[in-house]
């Protein structure tokens, strides 16, 4: 099968050696592009709108013979639960949902957090209310900020192929061992065709080594109860609660843990521009472009703005956002959902923080022309809270 | 041409403003300008409204989503002016000063007064342009409309030359790599290819329109 040609590399030489060229291609397509390198074991799928498509993508990566294994799960939570068990098996495994999807699978995630499973996997941002929307939307993103997960938001399409692929390094190093959740905004990314460079050279991510996991694989001598149902976890006492409450924060510490192997890759947790300016626009995920797209306009009118891109949401660049704000006059922070929570953390981090305009907010998949952002960076109102 | 230039295609669902957002988007790519292409975000079906948008340009494309404010609107169906067959009403939304649209008609009919001083207010050229006509006489089927809404657009504006169309039309029907359909564009495509005996008549079929529009369009604006 095509999949046993690709020579096994180091992450590092796939992501900063490995010859690339440049495709025209849509979001779901760069998905297929990253698992082609990612040597997974196992994907599991379940269609939802707007995920539908990549899964489709990587089932057609088995049948070249891509990847080992793929089925077809009953629900969300049948995927999550199923994958965790591959992961606690010791094999390479990926998938990905979106809006109620994620909802209806949430039980899980802190589970493989807590499990110190090596998950990665795509979240394809929809809206989850009634009345139904299919719409992009980030606000499972401010749901999944305690689960344990780490968590990256992608831009464009670019970083969504960059991130899957990074994504399981960082997760597999043993001081980490944690699911990554890479984000991408529904349809902004997933169905908009743009440029991307992939790799095009025979190589693929060296093989998953179990053995290098914190924890242990379960086979028939080590069942999964060990971990989930042993019995000093089980009993109703001091030690057990301790027990417990130390085995959180361990999970926190090892998502902090990530930051150097993120670092490697992403450079720094976020990305600036314009640095000096008085206005400073801070953004994730499809909100960035939109805010690349105001400062444009407004640098043709003689306004400067910065932006701060944040590319880590989850272990959050506290510092380096207390830094890069820290001469900030006025803070703009545009998003696709209603309940803002990067303004939330964001305000929660620094000094002073009446200086953030909370907003401009669409949500329910309406489309954010830049024209708004440069409307509220020029009057200073809320629009759309 | 303008810095960047933005695309709203407003059609049915089944008229191929997807593919043919597809095949301009990759023939500015192959004319080395960055370009993005995404569908309107809806559960589109046969005769449903559907949108798609184009981004091309020059330097870096940021802006993603719905073109709330284009440069050029085409429209493929009169329905989408008629019976407000669209996400955008009314039909010319957004559009900047001075810009353009092409309209396909198949039968004559007229605007209101309202919608006439309001594209005269901005400006806007409107060019009804009867694409479906030229597709059925020169390809057989109106399902080549959009190709010949492309024809006109080339021949009308700048935005890309003929033969990008036409090497982008080669690539997305008989291009070396599968292209990535959803399963009722799917099904389209091989209805399209069913009409002909071979790929090569397609692709000559689908030349055949972009020129004759082209021409059309270009006798129109002389």
């Amino acid at each position: 099968m095509a999949g046993n040609n690709l020579k096994e590399v180091s992450a590092e030489y796939l992501l900063f050696e490995a010859k690339r060229e440049e495709k025209f291609i849509t979001g779901s397509e760069a998905v297929k592009e990253a698992i082609l390198r990612a040597n997974v074991d196992l994907a599991i799928s379940y269609p939802i709108t707007p995920q539908s498509e990549s899964m489709h993508l990587v089932g057609d990566l088995y049948a070249e013979g891509y990847v080992k294994d793929y089925f077809r799960g009953e629900n969300e939570f049948a995927v999550m639960s199923e994958v965790a068990g591959a992961a606690m098996a010791g094999v390479r495994v990926f998938t990905a949902t979106c809006g109620p999807g994620t909802l209806r699978a949430f039980e899980n995630f802190p589970m493989w957090a807590g499990s110190r499973l090596p998950i990665v996997m795509a979240f394809m941002t929809r809206g989850v209310n009634a009345p139904l929307t299919i719409q992009p939307d980030t606000i499972e993103m401010s749901f999944l900020l305690d689960t344990g997960m780490i968590m990256l938001h992608a831009e464009n399409a670019q970083d969504l192929y960059d991130m899957i692929l990074l994504a399981y390094d960082v997760a597999e190093q043993t001081s980490v061992h944690l699911p990554v959740g890479v984000f991408v905004d529904g349809f902004f990314v997933t169905h908009t065709r743009q440029k991307v460079k992939v790799i095009v050279e025979d190589v693929k991510l060296k093989s998953y080594d179990p053995s290098r996991s914190p924890m242990p694989t379960i086979d028939m001598e080590t069942p999964p109860f060990r971990y989930m149902r042993d019995p000093f976890v089980m009993k109703s006492n001091f030690i057990s609660y301790a027990a417990h409450a130390s085995w959180q924060q361990e999970v926190i510490a090892a998502m902090y843990r990530s930051k150097k192997y993120l670092e490697k890759y992403l450079g720094s947790l976020i990305e600036q521009t314009n640095t000096d300016a008085e206005i400073q626009i801070v953004a994730s995920g499809t909100a960035v472009s939109q805010a690349r797209a105001a400062a444009k306009i407004l640098k043709e009118e003689g306004i400067e703005v910065g932006i701060i891109k944040i590319k880590s949401i989850r272990p959050f660049p506290t510092e380096e956002i207390k830094d890069a704000l820290k001469n900030a006059e006025k803070i703009v922070i545009p998003e696709f959902n209603r309940a803002g929570w990067l303004a939330k953390e964001v305000a929660s981090t620094i000094k002073n923080n009446d200086r953030i305009v909370h907003g401009p907010r669409v949500y329910g998949g309406m489309t954010m022309p830049p024209e708004i952002i440069v409307e509220v960076i020029k009057k200073g109102t809320l629009i759309g809270v | 041409m303008k810095k960047e230039i933005s695309i709203r295609m407003s059609g049915l669902g089944g008229q191929g403003v997807v593919t043919a957002a597809h095949i301009l988007g990759q023939a500015a790519v192959l004319e080395k300008k960055n370009a993005t292409v995404n569908p309107f975000f809806g559960a589109e079906k046969r005769l449903a409204p559907a949108e798609s948008y184009v981004r091309i340009s020059e330097s870096e494309i940021y802006d993603v989503g719905e073109v709330v404010y284009p440069d050029i609107i085409m429209i493929y169906h009169p329905d989408v002016i008629l019976k407000g067959k669209s996400y955008t009403m009314p039909f010319y939304s957004g559009i900047r000063k001075n810009g353009i649209i092409i309209a396909n008609y198949t039968t004559e009919f007229s605007l209101d007064e309202t919608d006439k001083e309001e594209l005269k207010k901005s400006n806007v050229k409107l060019y009804f342009v009867p694409a479906t006509k030229i597709a059925l006489e020169v390809g057989n089927t109106e399902l080549s409309t959009n190709i010949a809404m492309l024809g006109y657009l080339a021949g009308i504006t700048d935005v890309v030359s003929l033969d990008s169309l036409k090497q982008s039309a080669y690539e997305r029907f008989a291009g070396k790599t599968k292209f990535v359909a959803s399963a009722t564009t799917a099904a389209l495509d091989e209805s399209v290819k069913k009409q002909y005996a071979k790929i090569e008549q397609l692709i000559s079929s689908n030349n055949a329109i972009l020129e004759k529009a082209y021409k059309e369009a270009k006798s129109i604006i002389s």
